[in-house]
């Protein structure tokens, strides 16, 4: 696991760097390129690299108003893992984000209190630091906004509202003396701003790279990746197609292009006429997107257009990251594929776990037939192998 | 709401009202509100078999998703149009293997035919089976003319080639010198005279043609060779407006009284002819290019439309898979189209030079 260095001493290299209408304006000295995109609500996210990244990754994108300490790493973590914040005292954020099963569950959708299922795959949070959005279909911004929600969602922790957390955080001893050190506010002063910022604190340090494709790749060692993951790094960037939207850039990989398509997964259970999207657009409306997607595969189905409400956007789930694929098995936005193996046969098939399958109406334009041989499936799955970090590596 | 506070709500405000863009009422608040309405418009499929019951994957998914997307609209447009160029290589295979997926369309669907569509066998399977080559109609107090633009001359349609499917790979070439200019013809125009004869100048007036009717760009048809015959027969009219397939592209223009609007293929992106010279030239500068298709996803750069005819112009919404959605408008104050989002040379996309 990365640790922090330095603790955010590299103040001269905060950079605003801040797209509001049409006009990008640059605040301060530039050491990261790269638009972070505000919203229509137009939050201030400006980034500054508190500290270096391991081999393969950009600097960590973090934001002004929440620099790294030591301190809010500390709470964030104990926070992270307090399974008090759940009805039932048994849940916690690291339930379905396990170190031990690379920050996900090794479930096909998450469970919560009383093993109450959701609709969808816990990802890792490893890397989740340099996501533009969060969630699958991207419906919170930050990994701040982001960290509330699980709390009140009915089929995660359960709570009504924030106030049995802060409940907690505000009387008990342990808790005081970390807010005391991390923010320099004790008693009815700590919010859930602090607790937030606190968790997403933390998970900025879950970063992970420096995996044998990293050596490869970026530092030349030919011999750090196997033959047969050479040949799949191949079948990757060319007839596989995936690099378009799993991203290989030339100084940095973080696998994703943080965009949303429509790839095939689970599109059975998709709105199959405008009643059943009217009826799954007015469940979003009526419970809010969090609860309204996690309770309902039909509305779940629905994705990025859950939030946007944009044609395009049918069925689009967010691209997650590849590095350390290989621990977060089952795969796909509702865990629908056991095996890496299933995964690329999915891909091979234009989108579709048999070749008989009827293929979306709405399938993305980039999802098509790759005519790969069984050698190159297999290739491209042992370099899937390849992207997992040393820390993560079975031993 | 009106209509500039509509777009406004439907630019960024995402889920802000109860449904998402296409499903919000357009209503406008026109004069009349008993006459709003909106319909669909579908063009340039393209539907291409390889042999047998094998047709071309990517136009087939663009047709497919064109006619889903647009089953989600509500409310209900009134009616649906086809642009023309259904078929590639006007094959029957092509021309039933494109009804039968545009029979999933809800919503009566009218058709105009394209070059494509007819130079096999000269609009015959067409009138048979689809639809009148040229005809009009009446709804909510608009007249709507559909044109067959896509005719040559005689001499190279009858006199040129040794057989339909020569005669059709001719016309179904870009930049073939052996091609030959759109017209609509003395006949058609003459049918055309008779029709708007009886329409009131303050009727609104819109014209469906395959081939622009204006010119554009010759060596790609961009263009019909009589286009100023037409344009003189639409001069009288208050509100006049045509509409045409064949570009693949965004485009707009205002000639005097008329405006003139593309639409979008669902089969694959043409640039406008200026980019592709990539020199000087002397190509009317009627439009904000289209951002540059990412190539990757093959859905980007198409795209189908609806239109709603609520102040007597047609207000064009492009639904664009991959891309920004975007809506042409006729603007009163300048009297010419524009795009109520990126017409502003500020506010546009810049294309990328570079990969």
């Amino acid at each position: 696991m990365f640790c922090i260095k330095g603790e955010g001493k590299n103040k001269d290299t905060i950079i605003h760097h801040y797209r509001k209408g049409g006009t990008t304006l640059k605040t301060s000295k530039s050491c990261l390129k790269g638009i972070i995109r505000a919203g229509a609500t137009a939050v201030l996210f400006a980034a500054c690299v508190a500290f270096a990244a391991p081999v393969g990754l950009p600097p960590v994108p973090v934001p002004v108003d929440n620099p790294m300490t030591p301190e809010k790493v500390k709470l964030g973590d104990k926070l992270f893992h307090d399974t008090r914040f759940s009805t039932t005292g048994e849940v916690s954020c690291a339930t379905c984000h396990d170190t031990a099963k690379g920050f996900a569950d090794g479930l096909p959708v998450s469970e919560g209190i009383h093993k109450l299922k959701g609709t969808r795959n816990a990802p890792t949070i490893i890397n989740s630091a340099y996501l533009h959005t969060q969630f699958w279909d991207g419906r919170e911004p930050s990994l701040e906004s982001q960290s509330a929600q699980p709390f009140l969602n009915p089929v995660e922790m359960g709570l009504k509202d924030h106030e049995p957390i802060l409940k907690i955080v505000r009387s008990d001893p342990e808790y005081s003396a970390l807010f005391s050190q991390a923010f320099g506010k004790t008693g009815e002063q700590i919010t859930m701003t602090e607790v937030k910022q606190a968790l997403g604190t933390f998970e900025r340090t879950l970063i992970s790279g420096n995996s044998p494709f990293d050596q490869y790749y970026f530092k030349g060692d030919k011999t750090a990746m196997s033959p047969a993951a050479v040949r799949g790094l191949d079948v990757y960037v060319n007839q596989g197609r995936c690099v378009s939207c799993h991203r290989i850039e030339q100084t940095q990989a973080l696998f994703t292009d943080n965009r949303f398509h429509m790839i095939g997964v689970s599109a059975n259970q998709m709105p199959r006429d405008l009643e059943e999207l009217s009826a799954a657009v007015r469940n979003v409306k009526e419970k809010g997107t969090d609860i309204a997607v996690l309770s309902n595969p039909r509305t779940s189905s629905l994705g990025r257009f859950a939030v946007t409400g944009d044609l395009t956007d049918i069925g689009a789930f967010k691209t997650p990251t590849l590095r350390n694929i290989e621990l977060t098995a089952p795969y796909m936005h509702d865990g629908s594929h056991k095996t890496l193996e299933e995964v690329v046969t999915f891909y091979n098939n234009g989108g579709a776990l048999n070749e008989t399958d009827t293929v979306p109406e709405l399938l993305s334009g980039g999802i098509r037939p790759l005519n790969l041989t069984d050698e190159q499936q297999a290739d491209l799955v042992a370099f899937l192998k390849a992207l997992t970090s040393p820390e993560f590596a079975p031993k | 709401m009106n209509r500039r506070a509509f777009l406004k709500a439907t630019g960024t405000g995402l889920m802000a009202s109860a449904f998402p863009i296409s499903l919000v009422k357009l209503a406008f608040g026109g004069q009349d509100p008993s006459r709003d309405f909106t319909f669909g418009y579908i063009s340039d499929a393209h539907i291409q078999q390889i042999k047998g019951t094998q047709f071309v994957r990517n136009w087939d998914m663009g047709l497919i998703r064109a006619v889903r997307e647009a089953n989600l609209l509500t409310p209900r447009p009134d009616f649906f149009m086809f642009g023309g160029d259904l078929a590639q290589l006007g094959k029957k295979e092509e021309l039933d293997h494109g009804l039968e997926i545009m029979s999933n369309l809800r919503g009566k669907v009218r058709y105009v035919i394209g070059e494509h569509d007819y130079y096999l066998d000269l609009g015959k399977y067409w009138q048979d089976k689809i639809s009148p080559l040229y005809y009009s109609f009446d709804h909510k107090g608009v007249h709507f003319v559909v044109l067959n633009s896509i005719l040559t001359y005689h001499k190279w349609t009858y006199e040129t080639w040794p057989s339909p499917m020569d005669r059709m790979l001719a016309m179904a070439r870009l930049d073939n010198p052996q091609g030959s200019p759109f017209m609509v013809g003395d006949q058609q125009i003459a049918w055309l005279k008779k029709d708007l004869a009886k329409i009131n100048q303050n009727t609104p007036v819109v014209v469906f043609s395959h081939s622009p009717i204006q010119k554009i760009f010759k060596p790609w048809n961009f263009w019909t060779q009589d286009a100023e015959k037409v344009q003189a027969l639409l001069k009288p009219f208050e509100k006049a407006t045509v509409i045409y397939g064949h570009v693949h592209q965004i485009q707009y223009n205002q000639i005097g009284n008329i405006t003139f609007q593309a639409v979008m293929a669902t089969a694959w992106p043409w640039p406008y002819p200026e980019t592709y010279s990539q020199s000087a030239s002397c190509l009317p500068k009627i439009t904000v290019p289209m951002n540059r298709a990412d190539p990757f996803f093959e859905r980007d750069a198409t795209g189908w439309q609806f239109v709603d005819m609520n102040s007597g112009k047609t207000a064009m919404h492009y639904q664009l898979p991959d891309n920004p959605n975007r809506t042409v408008i006729f603007d009163a104050a300048t009297g010419k189209p524009k795009d109520v989002k990126y017409q502003d040379y500020i506010r546009r996309i810049p294309p990328q030079t570079h990969f």
